[in-house]
């Protein structure tokens, strides 16, 4: 065993014990912005182990878009929430989350048997390393084209929605009403554009 | 293209010549660049700061620092020493854990981003097939760091800070990889050194900035943006937010916080150089120098000379940005937090996708200048 092979296993060994413990803490911990962050590290193993399988593109591509984006929203989506109301402890909760530790572990077994009973063929073309690159961008112009367009209309309507959504000017009468003002600051009512003049 | 001097090679072969087998040569070799670029990175990292006090100091009419050493130039070392030996505290009902580790998460992947930036053929810690992309994608950790350091502070003005931070960070890293895909479309890599090899050969008019004047600016603005610097201070604002995420930090981690800026402020300065001003090409080709004073280009001595010179052209374009960046600091105000949004997102943003639809459409018209 020379170096290099010595070095993937210890990290393919460290990343792997990362991504169990950060995952479980995700899943276990009661506080919710712990599980966020531990989500992060959660991603960011899961590219290690992509550079361990020589996918240096998909590794960064992974950080970009999940660390990068969707940890970040959700972040953003649990400091931003501003939810005024006690947390009631549910009684019998245990019965709960025993039947997703069942659901969770009969997903897992049946995963598991699928991937150790499936014949996988394994490429035994030379390693593409860095031009994986050019043949990812081959793939999504020829035999990926139908779900990469799906992909981006999907994605381009989740942004009209978005736009949509913040751009709302005006607010219905009574939902202005019932909002309590207590831990809101003073701030001046946004003109309601879209009256309807009467 | 020439291949210059292998500096690996030849370590590698003196320590062979020594009786060391070529395995254990080459580990001996593996952590040399590196710890050689962090060294390097933190000394440009505080002579930034130097620069800052002292560019700021003319901006204001003021002396600036002047009795530390020559012109004030121990002033950095002292500010290490300072936070290093003071108390390091961590405030009460903080949350010790994401308090210790947003600092970390900060720095880390910007001191990372180093491993791309090339200050000649050869002189770049690893040449790698994603090159760029590889600080697109670290840069976009950052945030992270930033809201957990403002969660865990446990104070108003941290985590709005934080938030601000965060926002801003990820508003502006969108046109920001517009404008670097412009310039990989015209590379047709995304590796630094094919970036500036692209730009080589007509000295100063073959530099990107004449090709995508409109990316350039872009590129700059959301680089200022993405580092915090002054006309989008906004994470940081004085008069609004105390110091925003850094409020209650203090000694090292404040320390990290600190150096991790102005070394991501070094980072763009760099990368903006090697994207749009031809990395360590000079502004006169030196093959054509080569030329005039009749050597070979594969002469050692002048292989030596053109790999200092490229490595003191860089860091002379860097910190000619980074000269402007201060200078921009006092100069301009700052920017509100909508106005900052605003920027981004209606205004950056189109333009940056013009540009590259305009980019794409110009690489087919005109292959020859646009890299077909």
């Amino acid at each position: 065993m020379n170096l290099a092979e010595g070095v993937q296993i210890v990290s393919l060994g460290v990343l792997a014990f990362l991504m169990l413990a950060t995952s479980l803490g995700v899943v276990l911990l009661d506080n919710i912005v712990y599980s966020a962050f531990l989500l992060g590290g959660v991603f960011i193993s899961i590219s290690g182990l992509y550079i361990l399988l020589n996918a240096g593109f998909v590794a960064a591509a992974q950080i970009l878009i999940y660390v990068g984006a969707v940890n970040v929203l959700i972040l953003f989506g649990i400091m931003l929430v501003n939810k005024r109301q006690d947390f009631t402890p549910v009684r019998n909760a245990w019965l709960g989350k025993a039947a997703t530790a069942i659901v969770c572990f009969g997903l897992f077994a049946l995963l598991s048997t699928m991937v150790l009973a499936t014949a996988w063929p394994i490429s035994s073309g030379p390693i593409a390393g860095d031009a994986a690159l050019v043949e990812i961008g081959k793939h999504f112009f020829s035999d990926y084209l139908l779900p990469f367009e799906l992909a981006s209309v999907l994605l381009l309507m989740a942004l009209i929605g978005a736009i949509v959504l913040a751009r709302r000017e005006f607010l219905p009468e009574e939902m202005v009403d019932s909002t309590d003002e207590v831990l809101t600051l003073p701030e001046r009512r946004r003109e309601l554009t879209s009256t309807p003049r009467q | 293209m020439t291949t210059g001097i292998d500096l690996q090679a030849s370590f590698v072969q003196i320590l062979e010549q020594f009786g060391l087998p070529h395995g254990v040569a080459k580990l001996v070799w593996l952590p040399l660049p590196m710890v050689l670029i962090v060294a390097a990175v933190t000394v440009l990292a505080l002579v930034s700061t130097w620069l800052e006090r002292k560019v700021s100091a003319a901006a204001q009419q003021r002396i600036g620092p002047e009795f530390m050493g020559p012109q004030g130039m121990l002033v950095p070392a002292a500010d290490v020493l300072k936070l290093l030996t003071k108390e390091d505290i961590v405030p009460a009902k903080t949350d010790p854990w994401l308090f210790t580790i947003a600092p970390i998460l900060v720095f880390v992947p910007v001191f990372l981003s180093f491993l791309i930036v090339p200050f000649g053929q050869n002189l770049v810690i690893t040449d790698l097939g994603i090159g760029i992309f590889l600080w697109v994608a670290l840069s976009s950790i950052a945030p992270i760091g930033l809201l957990m350091a403002g969660y865990a502070s446990n104070n108003k003005y941290s985590l709005l800070g934080g938030l601000r931070a965060a926002a801003q960070s990820i508003s502006y890293e969108i046109p920001l990889a517009l404008s670097v895909l412009a310039i990989v479309m015209m590379s047709n890599s995304l590796s630094t050194i094919d970036i500036v090899d692209q730009q080589s050969g007509y000295g100063i008019l073959g530099w990107n900035m004449w090709r995508q004047p409109v990316g350039f600016i872009i590129f700059w603005i959301a680089a200022l943006a993405e580092c915090e610097r002054m006309p989008f201070d906004l994470p940081e604002a004085e008069e609004e937010l105390v110091a925003g995420y850094q409020t209650e930090y203090a000694a090292v981690k404040f320390m990290l916080f600190y150096a991790g800026s102005y070394a991501n402020l070094v980072l763009s300065a760099l990368l903006f150089a090697v994207l749009y001003m031809g990395g360590w090409e000079s502004p006169i080709p030196v093959s054509w120098l080569a030329g005039l004073l009749n050597v070979s280009e594969t002469t050692p001595w002048f292989q030596v000379v053109s790999a200092s010179l490229g490595i003191v052209i860089t860091l002379f374009k860097a910190y000619l940005l980074l000269f402007l960046a201060v200078l921009l600091r006092w100069t301009v105000p700052r920017v509100r937090i909508d106005q900052l949004l605003d920027l981004g997102w209606k205004f950056l943003l189109p333009i940056a996708l013009v540009n590259l639809l305009l980019t794409a459409g110009l690489k087919l018209v005109f292959p020859g200048a646009f890299g077909g």
